[in-house]
């Protein structure tokens, strides 16, 4: 009974099972994986800056994960209730990390007033803001 | 033993949608009905290490934004000289490029697992873990040249000592995870090339019917070390 879930097992792979697509979606995916790393290259080799320099580094960032865990990890094609188990803990942390980055400025702010480098003006630019 | 999901009565017409999540979670024994039982093992265990390489990017970026000493350049710092010029960040493009291809492979071994073609698989097995052997051994090129720098954990030449400890910890972490892989991807390949799953033979130390579906979940192992790589590449070397 517990190997109800492994059809194959009694058919002899008569018929399709597990995750079977056609090859070319992977080969698509795989190009758009490279032309996606080659434009977040490109933003540091122009030397972009500033905040078109974050947008771009989140946007490329995104787009690969999203495309590696839709296709190349098959979510796309999952049961509804799998999908849901995986995605909402990290959506959860993404929160965490949110909190964290609101918190971090604060902290910086505290730390350029009471522990900056006498030489240093507290009011520098901190050294991530470029 | 003989029955099966699409045999008479014993499954109805699978519901769809959020009904299906309904139907999954409130089922007798089975959470998600018709997922075998080692894909969501692997994503749980997925999940855990996400929150692992979470925390180890939270507490990065904790560091980084409330220091007030400058941080190094990551695009002076992996750059390469290359015919007489310095090049930002080269070493760490090539490995993101050998890491996607090494997922590419894989996407395709899973697919040719599946069409039961033994040789393809293997090939395509045998070249992600080489991909990933020249990703580990290019990690190791990069740690060396920034040991000889003068890179420690507790500090670096070029200001922030967080600089170091964080670059050792995340990047070693998931070389770590990218060499375990290797080691896994290699005894796949071997089952695949001997015929065991197949054969159906059970595994080491498993009294488990060997099946192709262990492709799969070495699959989706081998992608959450690509997709890890995508976010420190972009935390970690363009910030």
């Amino acid at each position: 009974m517990d190997h109800a879930e492994h059809p194959h097992d009694v058919h002899g792979g008569s018929h399709p099972v597990g995750q079977q697509h056609p090859l070319g979606i992977y080969f698509k995916i795989w190009g758009l994986l490279f032309v996606l790393s080659a434009a977040s290259y490109l933003v540091d080799y122009f030397d972009v800056q500033g905040v078109l320099r974050w947008f771009l580094i989140v946007v490329f960032m995104l787009l690969k994960a999203g495309l590696i865990v839709s296709v190349f990890m098959h979510m796309v094609w999952e049961r509804l209730a799998l999908v849901y188990a995986i995605l909402v803990p990290p959506l959860l942390l993404v929160t965490l990390l949110g909190i964290g980055a609101l918190e971090a400025g604060y902290t910086h702010l505290a730390r350029g007033t009471f522990f900056a480098p006498a030489a240093e003006p507290a009011v520098a630019a901190p050294a991530h803001a470029k | 033993m003989a029955i099966s999901i699409d045999a008479g009565p014993v499954v109805a017409k699978p519901a769809e949608g959020w009904q299906s999540v309904v139907a999954d979670v409130s089922s007798d024994q089975r959470a998600f009905k018709g997922v075998p039982w080692g894909k969501p093992m692997m994503w749980i265990f997925l999940v855990s290490d996400t929150f692992i390489f979470g925390s180890f990017l939270i507490s990065y970026m904790t560091v980084r934004a409330s220091t007030t000493v400058p941080w190094p350049s990551p695009s002076e710092v992996f750059g390469l000289e290359l015919f007489g010029r310095n090049v930002p960040l080269l070493l760490i493009a090539i490995m993101t490029f050998v890491l996607i291809s090494s997922s590419g492979t894989m996407a395709l071994a899973v697919n040719y697992g599946y069409r039961r073609d033994r040789k393809t698989t293997f090939a395509l097995l045998l070249a992600t873990a080489a991909l990933g052997a020249t990703f580990v051994g290019m990690q190791a090129f990069e740690w060396t040249k920034l040991i000889l720098e003068g890179v420690r954990p507790w500090g670096n030449p070029w200001g922030a000592p967080q600089f170091g400890s964080t670059f050792f910890m995340i990047t070693g972490f998931h070389g770590t995870h990218v060499t375990i892989g290797v080691i896994f991807l290699l005894i796949v390949a071997t089952k695949v090339r001997r015929g065991d799953l197949d054969a159906q033979r059970p595994g080491f130390l498993t009294g488990r019917r060997g099946n192709y579906e262990i492709v799969e979940t070495m699959g989706l192992y081998w992608h959450f070390v690509d997709l890890v790589w995508v976010f420190i590449f972009a935390f970690f070397y363009l910030w």
